[in-house]
């Protein structure tokens, strides 16, 4: 059964592939803002089988990866302390701080926990009364709505040891950096599906009209990614900037509304850092006045933690769609997703960690062989086996 | 980590004020809050990320959904630690941990 839909998977792709050559007739360079899209495309090869001439770039998807790196010596300084159980996503585990991860610091015997859900944390609260509970609260949209309402109840409850480390970042902002920077090579977007699920897609809409980009919403499956290819194809062909949406059958314009509710009585807009790129003004959330008594930030003594990241990587660029994981010298030698460098290798989902998991370190000149393979669909379910 | 996975509601029921359920995804069945789903009934199928139920689809997109999500070993969230409010107890962490660095799927989580 599952060859039977992977042969008709690989046709309906052959056809798509068929129509985006049909339509073409110059190059094109879009960018996808979704982790998991970013490992889709990879691990599926489907850069591979579009036309020549176009690109896919791969931008700052991943909130692990965007996470800076001295939020995480932050998150480390507090998880060393004896009185904090430390809980997180089991994603932040084994990024590397300056001076080890999050399983380095559990080893030495700090109280590091791994959370499902962030209410699990008033359940460890409660259970834990003598300890100071602090939640690593990272994620885009799609995370905010769980983390806010840890918050939200951490307060209804009256908790008084429970607090949450922010960091939390917004796709939109980061769209508009990429596409206001003089550099810039993007000329349409792939949105995310599962951030616009949560938080709808209306926001795009003045970002598309104003830098005349086509974003078309995606989802992250093979013939999602393909037929959002196709339609931020035939938006540039035919001279047209508007927000479309591909993944219709999952996500509607308004999003989930009592969820943005929520967010907005938990968490302000406000600037960001986001690691390989810098701050950009008013990208991400914070917790509202109302909320300090559980801000880590704001309760534990961690506000100057000077950090150096690497010279030689390239992550800023290759976040922004400037260069690609093949331009780094460092790629698959000095750096991998044992010894990362930087923002891109330190997560399953960050570009370079998925172009070193599925051995594009190894032979990078197959891929411009394989983009031209005029068969197309032929390796449409490698690695699918 | 953006990604929700679909799973089939099982039971609801109300959890200290909260719009609780149980929710099935494959053979594993975790907790999920339905307070931004509040209408959802069992049987119907929800995508769901961190525990919070966000959005709902239908039975052939939820199959297709998390059939995806294995295929691009996407799953491993599920793996996580269950924290148990009556029988919660630090000697438990230990296993759970290392039951999460290896997935369910049998996956090395990079």
């Amino acid at each position: 059964m599952k060859y039977l839909d992977e042969y008709r998977d690989g046709e309906i792709a052959s056809k798509i592939v068929a129509e985006m050559r049909r339509i073409q007739t110059q190059p094109w360079l879009m960018m996808e803002v979704c982790g998991g899209q970013t490992h889709s495309i990879v691990k599926n090869g489907l850069d591979h089988l579009l036309p020549p001439g176009v690109e896919l770039v791969h931008g700052p998807g991943c909130p692990v990866c965007v996470t800076p790196l001295e939020m995480i010596d932050k998150a480390h300084a507090i998880a060393r302390l004896p009185d904090v159980i430390f809980c997180s996503f089991g994603d932040m585990l084994r990024v590397p701080g300056s001076n080890g991860d999050l399983f380095t610091i559990k080893s030495e015997g700090g109280n590091v926990r791994i959370v499902y859900s962030p209410l699990d944390c008033l359940k460890i609260a409660r259970a834990n009364p003598d300890k100071k509970i602090v939640f690593f609260a990272i994620g885009f949209e799609t995370t905010a709505p769980a983390n806010a309402m840890l918050a939200w109840r951490a307060r209804e409850e009256k908790m008084t040891n429970v607090s949450l480390l922010v960091s939390h970042v917004l796709v939109p902002p980061a769209l508009e950096a990429i596409l206001a920077s003089p550099e810039n090579r993007v000329q349409g977007f792939l949105g995310p599906g599962h951030v616009c699920a949560v938080m709808g897609y209306s926001e795009y809409t003045p970002i598309s009209a104003r830098y005349k980009v086509p974003i078309v919403v995606t989802g992250f499956e093979p013939l999602d990614i393909l037929q959002g290819v196709l339609m931020v194809i035939k938006q540039l062909e035919e001279g047209r900037a508007v927000v479309e949406n591909q993944y219709s059958r999952v996500l509607d314009q308004a999003g989930n509304l009592p969820a943005q509710k929520l967010i907005g009585k938990v968490f302000a807009v406000g600037d960001r850092k986001w690691r390989g790129i810098g701050t950009i003004p008013m990208s991400g959330y914070h917790l509202r006045e109302e909320f300090a008594a559980y801000d880590a930030e704001r309760l534990f003594d961690v506000a100057a933690i000077a950090t150096l990241e690497p010279a030689i990587c390239i992550s800023g660029e290759i976040l922004r769609g400037i260069k690609k994981p093949h331009d780094c010298p460092a790629f698959g030698t000095l750096c991998n997703p044992q010894r990362p460098l930087g923002a891109t290798m330190v997560s399953a989902e960050g570009a370079c960690a998925a172009y070193y998991a599925y051995g594009r370190h190894l032979n990078p000149d197959a891929l411009h062989q394989i983009a031209l393979d005029p068969v197309g669909a032929s390796s449409f379910n490698e690695g699918r086996h | 980590m953006c990604l929700a996975i679909p799973g089939k509601v099982v039971e609801t029921y109300d959890q200290g004020g909260l719009r609780m359920a149980r929710v099935k995804f494959g053979g594993i069945v975790r907790e999920a809050c339905l307070e931004y789903l509040p209408e959802t009934q069992v049987g119907e199928y929800v995508l769901v990320h961190v525990g919070f139920a966000i959005t709902r689809v239908d039975e052939v997109e939820a199959e297709r959904t998390y059939q995806a999500l294995k295929d691009l070993d996407q799953l491993t969230e599920l793996d996580s630690p269950v924290v148990d409010e009556m029988s919660e107890a630090d000697a438990a962490q230990q296993e759970t941990v290392s039951r999460f660095i290896k997935g369910s799927n049998g996956n090395e989580i990079p």
